[in-house]
């Protein structure tokens, strides 16, 4: 059964790249529907509650984006270094990345223990609500990341079913990964800047 | 999959699967089962609405209270099972029969692959599936009953609605996940594991409608899925994502910060909701296509028409869904857009039931069981579609909206259109599945009895709704204009429950036939293409070799050839 | 040979980081100047849109994919934008 399948593949993409790809188009609508929400009752609702600028915490939030930009960086050069079969670079990058993951997390847990401190919970307005939200189901995904990214580093070291000639499951992460930090590219700006 | 040491236990072989075959089997007993129930369901209503205010019989005293004391069905329990019977019809019958069970079942064999790409996928896509049907049904376990608010849960009835309403959103929540591992599985295998000489013009129709609509899934339900983490939280969070600044329910002002939208809801519903419908109907269109050109012994007219006609519907269902809106105060100008868009993804629909009917043409038609639903979809199908039309206008559907002419419109579609397609599915492959037929007999007299009652309870729907019958009406006699058509629901009435008797023929053909049926060879319907290429049942991988493909899907009646089928994997 | 593939790969990677924390930096001064809402909300969309270019086509490697997956992405990107702007014609403003 396995000769079968080893030798039936038309477009030469393996099955898990074309699936995550399909599942993170997926994602672009899950995330694209609530994003679109928040636009469409901040641009039309009459008591959305937008704060002052000053309680939404930007200088943490950038720092939170450069964070993310970064284990960005690190995952792709995580994944670079075991194509080359580098694999403390890999680890150590997979590593960096993975503690970057936590960080970003750390920093958002601080924000929210700020603002229900400054009195902008779920419920108090409608930014609130869509704060909470949107930024709670992308840390969910981050965390979701984290446990791949640790599974793959696992997986990795192990050389048995990651190794520089099977690098597929840690390039599924790191699509994932830069995917994750895509939604962030689009949540900060139109939270936090706008 | 299994390591080759040791026999596959009871467990692995029969409930936790990784074989296609065996979890689109599940998938199909289980959907059938949940159409019962969603059809029993609606039987309790049809009462009702045949006489208003009178005890049930039989059961009405079996009945717990607070659905029907004294054995009369109350208003919300009306509205209970009137919101259930369309979350599980469409939900957790129609496209897991259509989807998760035809798919699964003879998608890989169509095409030539061992398996789906992702076996643990596949048998995760199931087991969710199942964990969300046994959540739905577990919300008549909830305080209040199950969910009331109708199977659009509207905001903001659904946000004030009691538990079972959460319980709801948590169930469909379950089916998404089920749906999307499904349709990444269904793309991937579609796209990758085509066998040799396989090309896309190749493919069986089948085919084609399952990767139309297993893309459809794919792209709306997540807007669906956020909607719902919206009305979730606006239910148990209390955030007023859906709910308008200033609303008061019984006199008492809500105290939530505001400043929402019930329209949001509706559009986010409603985009998934809508391609939802082609998810119904192109699976059974698919199958009728395999049916027919099998039936007929002569290629489809129009495979390309069809295929294109059915990427077409595909695209532009994404761009209607506001006419399920064009009464609920949304803004005119985009009704004039959704009416237009509506108009132009009639065409298709038209193109695909007309291509359809000209493969009848200069056909040497077998008249077996399988080809008379095949054939019965055809008219019905073009009943429903054209009664759509005075929907798809604004100018009528200001009448016609929220009529029991919608409720005959959709069924017609789903109910004569769709089921019986599906019902036809199950009789053409059933070979395929169990090695043995169903007997012809029985599953001729049960065509033509369904198709019967089928159109005795929906045609009178039409009647009632030019009449004004309202949809959603515990009572119907409470308004005067309904009063006239009030005899129909007795007839409606008495065709649904001889409905429900009928379909007892189709069970027990079905599980007698399993074991006991007559006994079949490989390919009893002498067709062409590839999943009559393999042992019935096939065995686990189903190819014994990796088939190549020489030519396209029915290639029957090929002039110079000793028989009047020409499989696709044949090489001379 | 193999070497100097991922030598100018990284090279490159490290660029786009470049890139991205400039773009980041610049979106966040220009959030400073309070400009009218459209042209601040066009500005904003128009730098996370080359951000997030810059990731999917580099970090994601959709540069050296062909056009199915490049098909894919790009196709819910439009289904989004299918959904977004009938319902912020409706009930937006």
């Amino acid at each position: 059964m396995s000769s079968l399948e080893a030798t039936q593949n038309q477009t030469g993409i393996p099955n898990g790249k074309l699936g995550m790809w399909l599942f993170l188009a997926s994602e672009v609508m899950l995330f694209g529907g609530l994003l679109s929400s928040y636009v469409i009752l901040r641009t039309g609702s009459p008591n959305f509650g937008m704060p002052a600028r000053e309680l939404l915490g930007v200088p943490w939030a950038t720092l939170n984006t450069f964070v993310l930009i970064t284990s960005s960086v690190s995952m792709v050069l995580a994944l670079s270094a075991m194509q080359d079969g580098r694999i403390p670079a890999f680890r150590n990058f997979m590593l960096l990345t993975i503690t970057l993951g936590f960080v970003f997390l750390g920093i958002k847990s601080y924000e929210y223990w700020h603002k229900i401190s400054e009195g902008i919970t779920i419920t108090s307005s409608l930014f609130g609500s869509f704060y909470f939200t949107l930024t709670g189901l992308h840390a969910l995904h981050v965390i979701g990341g984290i446990v791949f990214n640790i599974y793959v580093l696992v997986q990795g070291l192990k050389g048995k079913i990651i190794n520089p000639d099977h690098p597929d499951r840690l390039e599924y992460a790191g699509l994932y990964w830069h995917f994750v930090d895509v939604v962030w590219v689009f949540l900060f700006p139109l939270i936090y800047l706008i | 999959m299994n390591s080759t040491h040791h026999e596959p236990t009871f467990v692995q072989r029969y409930i936790f699967s990784l074989d296609h075959k065996v979890i689109g089997l599940q998938y199909m007993i289980t959907s059938m089962i949940f159409l019962l129930v969603g059809f029993s369901f609606m039987l309790i209503m049809r009462w009702q609405l045949a006489f208003p205010g009178h005890p049930i019989p039989v059961i009405g005293h079996w009945l717990p209270g607070w659905i029907a004391p004294g054995g009369v069905l109350v208003p919300d329990a009306y509205n209970m099972l009137g919101a259930m019977h369309g979350t599980i019809m469409i939900f957790l019958g129609v496209v897991p029969l259509g989807v998760g069970a035809f798919g699964n079942y003879v998608l890989p064999l169509q095409i030539g692959a061992p398996d789906m790409a992702f076996p643990r996928l596949n048998m995760m896509s199931y087991w969710v599936y199942f964990m969300g049907g046994i959540v739905m049904l577990g919300s008549f376990l909830c305080p209040g009953g199950p969910a009331q608010s109708g199977w659009t849960s509207y905001a903001p009835l659904s946000v004030i609605a009691g538990s079972g309403q959460t319980v709801w959103i948590i169930g469909m929540i379950f089916l998404i996940t089920s749906s999307l591992f499904g349709s990444i599985n269904f793309l991937v295998t579609a796209i990758n594991m085509r066998a040799p000489g396989l090309t896309w013009f190749r493919l069986p129709v089948f085919v084609w409608a399952q990767v139309v609509t297993a893309i459809l899934l794919l792209i709306a339900f997540p807007v669906l899925e956020a909607g719902s983490i919206l009305q979730l939280l606006d239910r148990v969070a209390g955030t007023s994502f859906f709910i308008p600044a200033g609303l008061i329910i019984d006199g008492v002002p809500m105290t939530r910060a505001g400043g929402g939208s019930v329209l949001l809801w509706q559009h986010l519903f409603w985009f998934l909701a809508h391609p939802e419908v082609y998810v119904l109907i192109l699976p059974a269109m698919g199958i009728v296509a395999e049916i027919l050109a099998n039936g007929t012994r002569k290629p489809l007219f129009g495979y390309k028409e069809i295929v294109g006609s059915m990427i077409f519907i595909g695209l532009l269902s994404f761009f209607v869904w506001a006419h399920h809106m064009f009464l609920s105060g949304m803004k005119s100008s985009l009704a004039k857009g959704f009416t237009t868009t509506t108009m132009i993804i009639s065409v298709p629909s038209v193109a695909i039931l007309t291509c359809l009917i000209l493969s009848l043409m200069g056909g040497s038609i077998r008249y077996r069981s399988p080809m008379l639903y095949a054939l019965g979809f055809l008219p019905m199908f073009g009943i429903g579609g054209l009664t759509g039309l005075p929907l798809g206008f604004t100018v009528t559907d200001i009448y016609l909206h929220d009529t029991y002419y919608v409720i005959g419109h959709f069924h017609y579609v789903v109910v004569t259109g769709s089921l019986i397609a599906l019902m036809g599915g199950v009789v053409y492959w059933f070979p395929k599945f169990y090695g043995r037929r169903m007997n012809e007999c029985w599953n001729k007299i049960h065509f033509w009895l369904t198709i019967i009652f089928m159109n005795g309870i929906f045609f009178p729907m039409f009647i009632q709704g030019i009449a004004g019958v309202q949809r959603r009406l515990y009572d119907p006699t409470i308004q005067l204009h309904n009063v006239i058509v009030q005899p129909t629901n007795i007839f409606m009435s008495a065709s649904a429950l001889c409905l429900m008797l009928t379909q007892s023929i189709f069970v027990v053909n079905f599980f007698y036939s399993m074991f006991k049926g007559e006994k079949t060879e490989e390919n009893p319907w002498q067709a062409t293409t590839l999943e009559w290429a393999c042992p019935s049942p096939p065995p686990h991988g189903n190819f014994t070799s990796l088939p190549t493909v020489y030519r396209g899907p029915y290639e029957y009646s090929v002039p110079g050839r000793s028989t009047d089928w020409w499989p696709q994997n044949a090489s001379n | 040979m193999k070497n100097e593939h991922s030598k100018a790969m990284i090279k490159t990677y490290l660029a786009v980081f470049g890139a991205l924390a400039v773009l980041t930096a610049l979106t966040v001064m220009v959030s400073t100047l309070h400009l009218p809402r459209v042209p601040a909300v066009a500005l904003a969309v128009l730098i996370a849109l080359v951000k997030a270019s810059l990731i999917t086509a580099f970090f994601m490697h959709m540069k050296s994919e062909g056009r199915l997956i490049a098909g894919i992405f790009l196709a819910s990107l439009f289904f989004l934008l299918v959904l977004i702007i009938p319902v912020i014609i409706d009930i937006g403003f």
